[in-house]
């Protein structure tokens, strides 16, 4: 098990002091995979450094299995901790082959194995990245999908009881990144290896994930399941974060937000009482555009601006009022731009959660924005 | 990310629980002080001493008054000034025009420039100097025997102008590879948008391509200048004679007219310091702007090249002239005196007499012989220190957050701003005050290499060390290694190209070095550069023609022979 308490790491550059990571807590179970998710510069990577001990936080404390790595006046350096990493960039040395690569981690360690154990491990840990038969293979000759699975061969390589990937998938091209995506899911769920996993994509982190932390200027504003995350986001920043979403204020009454010329029914958090003010989350996946209206309830008249054919569907975009939204319609729905059409809210797919001010930055930006 | 310049530098790899790491860069710190800072602290304290040597130090001020108010000191300043100031010019106007045909122009054949650019880099300024006496001469000289036969006058070399062009001739080289390094990385899409709104090729050149090469300009500029103002070959070869005095060859007499003035010589020098300082001082002013005007980035293009259509081959003629002035003629006025009996122009009788008599001379000559082995076991040892040296600083310095990381390299790089006679100086006071036995050994000398190349040393390992990226390393450690395993197996391989690449340039510039050792030799010590400069005083030139030929065809061959092993460009600057 993996412990984080109050993590703190400050950075001292030229213009004063940067606080990456601030008062960041969290627990990993054992055989877990746990994902920290949230936008550049956040101090995803900070953290997970301070994990393997590249950094010295100023701050808190990280056990594993119950032994102190850093704080409490201890701090266990990186060589003498039971981990595997793989970086961002992967970092395969590029003057060693295939196999001395993998051995490296092996070759370096207290009790070195003998050559054969050596090469056995090896050979091992490159049939589970699916690399065998590369062994001879100068290291810079692979290709980008395969110095990955060799970075993750290489990681895995000492059975270490704790697995870091920095955003081991963003330099890879669409379709490996899907393929990569199942496998390692696949490679840690069969191997029960804890995992810390780092992303600021928020689709990778729910489909690998038993549990997500999303931070946000080097905290984590929220933790939880990848269902709850998406169902329950707990702050505006959240909810934009994980998975889309249109943002429309309204005054909080009996079951619903008064928003839209209307009421909207949905489900409220815990923390909204009447007459406060609220922040609607709609989901344009749950969004149903009719050409005619239904009758049902939440079912609120608009202008359609934008329909584009997406194969399994159309992808609206909707005026209500002043407020713009995306929506879906039925692939083979009729529907004509300008035209009036009634966007379906369905209650069960709407939540208000408390409005602190946060929006999702514009899609037209000012000049001022851009460069600052 | 607008960070990225920070991150580079504030890497963390420390090794946090064992405070080692504190111990050995004050270690570091010590032994780069002894090598840069003290010595110039006893220089500067000797220009201020009426006595001989430091410990009986009488303060007086009569060696900088004599320095700053003498009215020959005017003249000094404004020779020194002229000098390098016209050698610059020189240099920079030969080296960017043939690095501009060379990189954006279709001149024919232009692979072959490249390495004719680079032999004035390889050859020694004092065999440069020597050869280019052969031919400017006033009476004997090549090129002046004919003028005089045909109009009646000449062009003497032992003038300013005579001496900037010698001196430009042999910079040009290092402006050329500066400046085409500059033309490499620029982006080309400023130029092609200069063109797609319709610039033709001279207006893009003059209101684009130029503007924004301008600060690199500067900087190269200065650095040549600086790198003139420190010469000693030229200045003492043809103005001495010429009684053309600049600074380094006033510190030169100071010290060999009797009794020597070590006061005055010290003044003078710190001087020269002052000077040169300043140079540098300017220049990453000028360097510190072009890094804002951000438009020459690291990455190498490949931009079109212009087309000159007619002028295609009086570009080519024009790079020919270059080629015979700087690297044939010289060397075809040397391989004929060498293999002469007496020095004379020229003639069919003397074709007839060829002797290979010269070069039995010079490798029988124990002197010759002598300093063919020091120079050797110089090169060696200086090449092989430095790069030990900065392989560690250059370390520190990038990779850890060690305090007192930026004191060390700083002190590396304090040597760049001393003249090679000024560094002379400074340890003729130091080890003749301090006697601890190294004063006329090849130790003080190879003292005197190290401190000098160590500049060069720690930017190549800093460039090279900047160049892995770090996480190379962390992967070292986060496998498990420890860091000294982590600094054999995976650093030092990796820095392999950047090391080698120092100690060969290391090693070249240490065989030609003259002027940080010409104070500092003894008979017992004396080194290939000091011999040539010694025969000449001695009138010995056609032994000295065949002790140049060798050098020339041994350095030529050993630095292609070691390109081959893998080392990269043998840098300049
Ligand atoms: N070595 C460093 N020196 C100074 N600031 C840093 C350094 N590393 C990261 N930072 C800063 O700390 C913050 C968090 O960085 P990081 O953890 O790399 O973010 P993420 O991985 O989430 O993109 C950023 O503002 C970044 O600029
Ligand atoms: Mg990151």
């Amino acid at each position: 098990m993996l412990e984080v308490e109050r993590l703190r790491k400050t950075y001292t550059t030229d213009r004063g002091g940067v606080h990456a990571v601030e008062d960041v807590s969290f627990t990993v179970e054992d055989g877990r995979f746990y994902t920290l998710l949230g936008p550049s510069g956040c101090g995803k990577t900070t953290t997970l450094r301070c994990l393997a001990g590249l950094e010295r936080p100023e701050g808190g404390v990280i056990r594993l299995d119950g032994r102190v790595l850093s704080g409490e006046g201890r701090f266990v350096p990186t060589y003498s901790r039971d981990i595997g990493m793989v970086f961002q960039s992967y970092a395969i040395w590029p003057h060693m082959s295939v196999f001395q690569n993998v051995a490296f981690p092996l070759e370096v360690s207290q009790d070195r194995p003998s050559k054969e154990e050596i090469a056995r491990l090896v050979k091992e840990a490159l049939a589970l990245v699916g690399l065998e038969g590369l062994e001879r293979r100068p290291a810079p000759q692979l290709s980008g999908g395969q110095q990955q699975r060799l970075a993750l061969a290489r990681a895995l390589v000492r059975k270490p009881r704790l697995l870091l990937l920095d955003e081991p998938l963003s330099n890879l091209d669409a379709k490996l990144r899907q393929r990569m995506r199942i496998e390692l899911r696949e490679l840690q769920r069969r191997l029960g290896i804890t995992t810390v996993y780092v992303t600021h994509d928020q689709a990778e982190a729910l489909f690998l994930s038993h549990r997500v932390a999303v931070m946000q200027s080097g905290r984590i504003v929220q933790e939880g399941r990848p269902r709850e995350l998406y169902a329950s986001p707990a702050s505006p920043f959240v909810a934009d974060f994980v998975g889309d979403a249109t943002f429309v204020p309204g005054e909080v009454v009996d079951g619903g937000v008064r928003a839209l010329g209307g009421v909207v029914r949905c489900a409220l958090s815990e923390a909204l009482v009447p007459g406060a003010k609220a922040l609607l989350v709609l989901r344009p996946e749950r969004l149903l555009v009719h050409a005619g209206a239904t009758g049902g309830p939440n079912e609120f008249a608009g202008t359609l601006r934008v329909a584009a054919f997406l194969g399994d569907h159309l992808d609206c975009v909707v005026e209500i009022g002043d407020t713009v939204m995306r929506a879906r319609a039925h692939p083979a729905a009729e529907l004509r731009r300008d035209q009036k059409v009634w966007v379906e809210l369905p209650p069960d797919h709407c939540l208000a959660i408390p409005d602190d001010g946060w929006r999702p930055r514009a899609l037209t930006r000012t000049f001022e924005q851009d460069t600052e | 990310m607008t960070s990225a310049g920070v991150t580079a530098r504030r890497v963390a790899l420390h090794a946090p629980t064992w405070r080692a790491d504190v111990v050995i860069v004050a270690a570091a710190i010590a032994v780069l002080a002894y090598l840069t800072l003290f010595p110039l602290a006893i220089l500067v304290l000797g220009a201020f001493s009426s006595g001989g040597s430091v410990f009986d130090f009488q303060f007086t001020t009569r060696w900088f008054a004599r320095v700053l108010t003498d009215q020959a000191s005017f003249e000094l300043l404004a020779n020194s000034l002229a000098y390098a100031g016209g050698s610059a010019v020189v240099a920079f106007a030969m080296g960017t025009a043939i690095a501009w045909a060379v990189e954006r122009s279709d001149v024919p054949l232009r692979n072959l420039w490249y390495g004719i650019a680079l032999v004035p880099l390889i050859v020694p300024g004092i065999i440069h100097t020597i050869a280019w006496l052969f031919l400017l001469s006033p009476e004997i000289g090549w090129i002046n025997a004919p003028l005089k036969g045909a109009f009646g006058f000449s062009l003497s070399a032992y003038t300013i102008p005579g001496m900037i062009w010698i001196e430009g001739l042999h910079s040009a080289p290092l402006a050329f590879v500066l400046m085409s390094a500059a033309f490499r990385t620029m982006d080309p899409s400023l130029e092609e948008a200069a063109a797609a709104s319709r610039a033709d090729p001279w207006k893009t050149l003059r209101r684009v391509t130029l503007p924004l090469l301008l600060p690199t300009a500067a900087s190269v500029v200065l650095i040549l200048f600086v790198r003139t103002l420190e010469s000693f070959e030229v200045p003492a070869i043809i103005g001495l004679p010429g009684r053309v005095f600049v600074y380094t060859s006033r510190i030169y007499l100071a010290l060999k007219q009797y009794p020597p003035n070590y006061g005055l010589m010290a003044a003078y020098a710190s001087v020269l310091l002052a000077i040169s300082v300043l140079g540098l001082l300017l220049h990453r002013r000028v360097t510190r702007h072009a890094e804002r005007f951000a438009t020459i980035t690291g990455k190498a293009y490949r931009p079109r090249r212009v087309e000159l259509g007619r002028f295609r081959f009086l570009a080519l003629a024009g790079l020919a002239v270059y080629g015979l002035l700087a690297v044939a003629l010289p060397f075809v006025v040397l391989l004929y005196s060498s293999l002469i009996r007496v020095y004379t122009l020229p003639s069919v009788e003397n074709f007839r007499e060829l002797t290979l008599k010269n070069y039995s001379f010079i490798l029988e000559d124990d002197l010759t012989r002598a300093a063919i082995v020091n120079s050797l076991k110089l090169a060696l040892v200086s090449a092989t220190v430095v790069v030990a040296i900065t392989s560690v600083v250059a370390w520190i310095t990038i990779r850890t957050r060690t305090p007192g990381r930026g004191l060390l390299d700083f002190l590396a790089f304090v040597p760049i701003a001393i003249p090679g006679i000024v560094l002379g100086v400074s340890l003729v006071w130091l080890y003749s005050t301090i006697q601890i036995g190294i004063y006329g050994t090849i130790w003080i000398l190879i003292i005197a290499y190290v401190t000098r190349y160590l500049p060069y040393g720690i930017r190549s390992m800093s460039g090279g060390l900047a160049q892995i990226h770090k996480e190379l390393e962390e992967a070292s450690t986060a496998a498990g290694a420890r860091w000294w395993p982590t600094f054999r197996r995976v650093t030092i391989p990796l820095l392999r190209p950047a090391l080698l690449a120092a100690w060969i340039y290391v090693f070249i510039v240490s065989l030609r070095e003259l002027s940080a050792g010409i104070l500092l030799y003894s008979t017992q010590s004396v080194v290939l550069a000091i011999r040539i400069f010694d025969m000449r005083e001695t009138g010995q030139y056609t032994a000295i023609a065949a002790l140049s030929v060798m050098m020339i065809v041994v350095l030529v061959a050993l630095v292609a022979v070691l390109q081959r092993l893998g080392g990269r460009t043998v840098q300049a600057t």
